[in-house]
């Protein structure tokens, strides 16, 4: 793969706090890569060195093989969305999109036509003459992404753009936002510290924590197969119960004195080592398979989550989630309920303690 | 018994001030004997004087807010962007002209300034008037580096700043295109207080000798009877005009955000 967006040896400090270390990422032309984490994991850090507005401490930012870390952020060709919107209050929807290609001396005939092709884009063609303070949050969000494309940035830089909006209008515009994206082919950067919108938008995940990378992949590999506790935690709901490693030559662990079979130990694992076993609400169930392990509990709580039952079982002196499906037919486990949970060992995850 | 208070002291607040008006007022319409009529007024306003030394005021008001909003905004703007933690010297250096009085300015600048210094402004007229004209922008950075300091916190200047760079903006038309106009009721403002102070000031028009409406007014009033107070109304009128305008900008501006 050849990298358009090449981070080589990312540093940042400020003062004595490294807040970006040794951040190195390459991102293809068009690809969508989600930089995730807590906050203050340094994701906006790399962001906005991307961007220009912080310099890096250390490092290079290479674009399309040209070194830009030295350049200015007006001189970087870059589109960014930020959380706050930051349209121009004084300016129309219409000059909001059109600023870019006006400050670029774009003529005047060719700056309308674009405006119009970014405004049909953003499904807000009639609004041209309105002033932002007119708009909704997610109308004001839409305007920022067209007046980011009008300019035909070679990056798009989405800076939290998702998070001041109400959830139902953040799960249409993600959408949105990736069709678009997808559409126009641009290579885009997404920071992000909600789990669901990097794993439903991007094409890559970036998992940060403390200013390091701690895994890069498909949202598919982050989320199932996590490279540290950290990635195994932070993504998704994971359960962690306390095991110590019996076999290491047929992966059996021993969770609260039963034993679990064919699981995938960390390469350093050995006979007596202490472990932890993770499991994923949704890989446990309560009618049992063939050569699934099993373990019981008493249920200690049930969250109707509308279409999702989540229950959690006290087990091992841990709490389990378990995820099921609401079925209106069947009637809710009740705390104090007794209840054995039954999982496939490949869908378990053996990390270190 | 609260309430009975609160409108006697208010009356007696109105009493106070309105009642001087209403006499110098009075008085300035009794130029002619035995009715009421506008004749300091006609005379006032037709003083070839009036009209010299208040033309001579408007032209150093309007350039001391152009200096004013030239100096104030970009400086107000890099410190909220740049350096907040400036923030408190700042506005203390521009409370300074508050408490250094006028008259001891003006003899720091005439002794700076003077035909045997090496920048000899008070060696010629226009010299002077370039002198008096920052001495009016110093006499009015309090109030033009407030107002434009409200109207910037109004803002978020920092990502303004940024959206405008990342769409390839320089400072130039960041402060031009989506700085200034955002801020410009507060500028405004601020132009019309430093208009108000311009037209009115004395001390430092009258001890660098420019033909200023300010000394003109002080002229009179030794010397006449009844223009003074014709004159004093006018003036008065001026300052009031300027705070009501403050008050439409303002009304107007916040208006068309109401309409949300």
């Amino acid at each position: 793969m050849t990298a358009f967006l090449d981070l080589q040896h990312l540093e940042k400090s400020f003062g004595e706090t490294r807040v970006v270390k040794d951040f190195n990422l390459g991102i293809a032309k068009g690809e969508f890569v989600s930089l995730l984490g807590p906050s203050g994991c340094g994701k906006t850090t790399v962001l906005r060195m991307i961007a220009g507005f912080e310099t890096p401490s250390s490092g290079a930012v290479i674009v399309d093989g040209k070194d830009v870390t030295g350049l200015r952020p007006n001189q970087r060709n870059v589109g960014m969305v930020f959380q706050a919107y930051a349209l121009f209050p004084n300016l129309t929807v219409a000059q909001n999109v059109g600023f870019g290609l006006k400050v670029k001396g774009v003529g005047k005939q060719e700056a309308e036509a674009r405006v119009a092709e970014m405004l049909a884009m953003i499904g807000l063609p009639q609004l041209g003459g309105r002033y932002p303070f007119q708009l909704s949050g997610g109308q004001q969000q839409r305007v920022a992404l067209a007046r980011a494309l009008a300019p035909r940035p070679q990056l798009l830089l989405l800076d939290e753009p998702l998070s001041a909006l109400d959830a139902k209008i953040r799960v249409s515009l993600r959408q949105e936002i990736r069709d678009i994206q997808r559409s126009l082919g641009i290579t885009t950067i997404f920071v992000t510290h909600d789990q669901e919108e990097a794993l439903s938008m991007s094409d890559r995940i970036v998992v940060m924590n403390g200013g390091i990378a701690e895994q890069a992949g498909s949202p598919f590999d982050v989320y199932n197969r996590p490279a540290t506790r950290f990635v195994a935690q932070f993504v998704g709901t994971l359960s962690l119960l306390p095991a110590t490693v019996t076999d290491v030559a047929a992966g059996t662990v021993s969770v609260a004195g039963t034993a679990v079979s064919g699981l995938a130990l960390p390469p350093a694992a050995h006979t007596g080592a202490a472990v932890s076993l993770a499991l994923r609400p949704e890989s446990l169930r309560r009618q049992g398979r063939p050569g699934d392990a099993s373990l019981s509990g008493i249920v200690r709580s049930v969250d109707f989550l509308g279409s999702v039952m989540r229950t959690r079982v006290e087990a091992a002196g841990e709490m389990l989630a378990f995820d099921a499906f609401n079925d209106p037919a069947l009637p809710p486990p009740q705390p104090g309920d007794t209840m054995t949970l039954h999982f496939a060992p490949d869908s378990a995850l053996v990390l270190p303690a | 018994m609260k309430k009975f208070a609160a409108w006697a002291i208010f009356i007696f607040g109105v009493v106070y001030f309105v009642l001087p008006l209403i006499g110098m007022t009075e008085f300035s319409l009794k130029m002619r004997r035995g009715v009421y009529s506008f004749d300091a007024y006609f005379k006032v306003l037709a003083d070839p004087q009036f009209q010299a030394t208040f033309t001579y005021s408007i032209m150093l008001a309007l350039a001391t807010i152009l200096i004013g909003v030239l100096i104030v905004v970009p400086t107000a703007y890099w410190v909220r962007l740049k350096v907040p933690e400036a923030r408190p010297l700042v506005e203390f250096i521009t409370l300074l002209p508050l408490v250094i009085p006028a008259i001891v300015i003006v003899f720091g600048y005439i002794r700076m300034y003077n035909t045997s210094s090496v920048l000899p402004l008070t060696g010629s007229a226009f010299g002077t008037d370039i002198l008096l004209t920052m001495g009016y922008v110093t006499l009015a950075l309090p109030y033009m580096y407030r107002s434009v300091d409200t109207g910037l916190r109004t803002i978020d200047v920092g990502t303004l700043t940024e959206a405008a760079q990342s769409l390839g903006a320089g400072w130039v038309t960041i402060l031009g295109r989506v700085i200034l106009p955002n801020v410009l009721v507060a500028v405004l403002s601020g132009a019309f207080l430093t208009f108000a102070i311009v037209i009115g000031e004395f001390t430092m028009a009258a001890l660098l000798n420019r033909p200023a409406f300010g000394p003109y007014m002080q002229i009179l009033g030794a010397n006449r009877a009844y223009e003074p107070p014709a004159l004093a109304v006018i003036a008065f009128a001026i300052t009031w005009a300027c705070m009501g305008l403050i008050q439409l900008v303002t009304r107007f501006a916040g208006h068309e955000r109401a309409k949300a």
